[in-house]
């Protein structure tokens, strides 16, 4: 399947953080890779929506919702920043 | 950020459809009246919600083809297979009521003061949000130049054809058919790649900023060629669509 691109969790960042964030800076922890977060690798077909850096292919974020919270694991990101 | 229209949340709305516009066979305009609009940026989008009687929800997200000021318009392409565009596009009626919310996204977009030269590329559908830019630079009176690259498959398939024949003062359209071409089709005919790339963009010398939208793998070799003929990654925006994404 296709990727999308961070454009598409747009909305989903704003439930979980509260803020347009697509223009917000994200470092990979794994690689070093600085991008804006429209930028990053996004699969959102699984039941949670999992983001990839674009250099290096390490996760970066998971989101998984479920019975109406979220839950967020961002260890793959060193930094985030608006 | 202001421009964005940071908000705290994001709240679903029920809009009205005001017109349903065909496009193409397959593509369909909806403009909507949405009573709580906060107004959008040129190139944001907004998220469609559907309920099923049973409370099962699918939920997509659509490009907004109108400029800031205009009505809300988004333009939708039927996926045989998809579970929301088949009812935008052949269900649903003006006076119809639609769940919504938006506007979302702050990075797909382009306001005057970002300046140019403009390179817009758009594959298939991906054209919905390059025509809110190109119409937000008209109503602005903004004079950055443009040129906007344009993939379909065939000449029935181009979407907007008749704006886009009338591009205003600035604004120069080109045209690729990769599947089909009508007889003394004058345009090109082949998938976008990098020679074609290469004959319509900007040169990279002239800081141009290119904003290209359309299915994964098109976005990809197009966003590829031109940081290839010099174009800084951060002047190369970029948006996708897939099978679910509807945009």
């Amino acid at each position: 399947m296709d990727a999308l691109d961070g454009n598409a969790i747009a909305g989903l960042l704003v439930d979980v953080f509260g803020a347009e964030l697509t223009t917000a800076t994200g470092v990979c922890s794994t690689c070093g890779a600085v991008r804006p977060m429209a930028e990053l690798v996004v699969y959102n077909r699984a039941p949670g929506t999992v983001v990839r850096c674009r250099t290096c292919s390490s996760v970066l974020m998971v989101f998984v919702e479920a019975r109406g919270v979220h839950c967020v694991d961002l260890h793959g990101l060193a930094t985030l920043d608006r | 950020m202001a421009r964005a229209a940071v908000r705290g949340r994001l709240t679903w709305q029920i809009a009205n459809v005001a017109d349903a516009v065909d496009e193409t066979a397959r593509v369909r305009t909806l403009v909507l009246d949405v009573p709580d609009w906060t107004g959008h940026a040129a190139g944001q989008h907004l998220d469609v919600r559907l309920t099923a009687e049973d409370g099962y929800r699918a939920e997509r997200s659509y490009s907004i083809a109108s400029a800031p000021g205009e009505p809300v318009a988004i333009t939708v392409e039927r996926l045989d297979d998809g579970e929301v565009s088949p009812y935008l596009t052949e269900e649903l009626r003006a006076g119809d009521e639609l769940e919504l919310r938006g506007p979302i996204g702050g990075y797909f977009v382009w306001e005057p003061e970002d300046g140019g030269p403009l390179l817009l590329v758009a594959g298939g559908s991906g054209i919905a949000p390059l025509r809110a830019i190109l119409r937000h630079r008209g109503r602005t009176g903004s004079d950055v130049p443009v040129r906007l690259l344009c993939s379909s498959r065939t000449l029935p398939d181009v979407i907007y054809r008749a704006e886009l024949d009338e591009p205003a003062p600035g604004v120069e359209v080109v045209q690729t058919l990769t599947r089909e071409q009508p007889a003394g089709w004058t345009g090109y005919a082949r998938r976008v790649d990098a020679a074609l790339i290469g004959e319509v963009a900007w040169p990279a010398g002239e800081n141009p900023l290119a904003l290209v939208c359309g299915p994964t793998s098109f976005v990809e070799t197009v966003a590829d060629d031109l940081v290839g003929l010099g174009y800084p990654a951060p002047r190369v925006k970029t948006e996708r669509f897939g099978a679910t994404g509807g945009r």
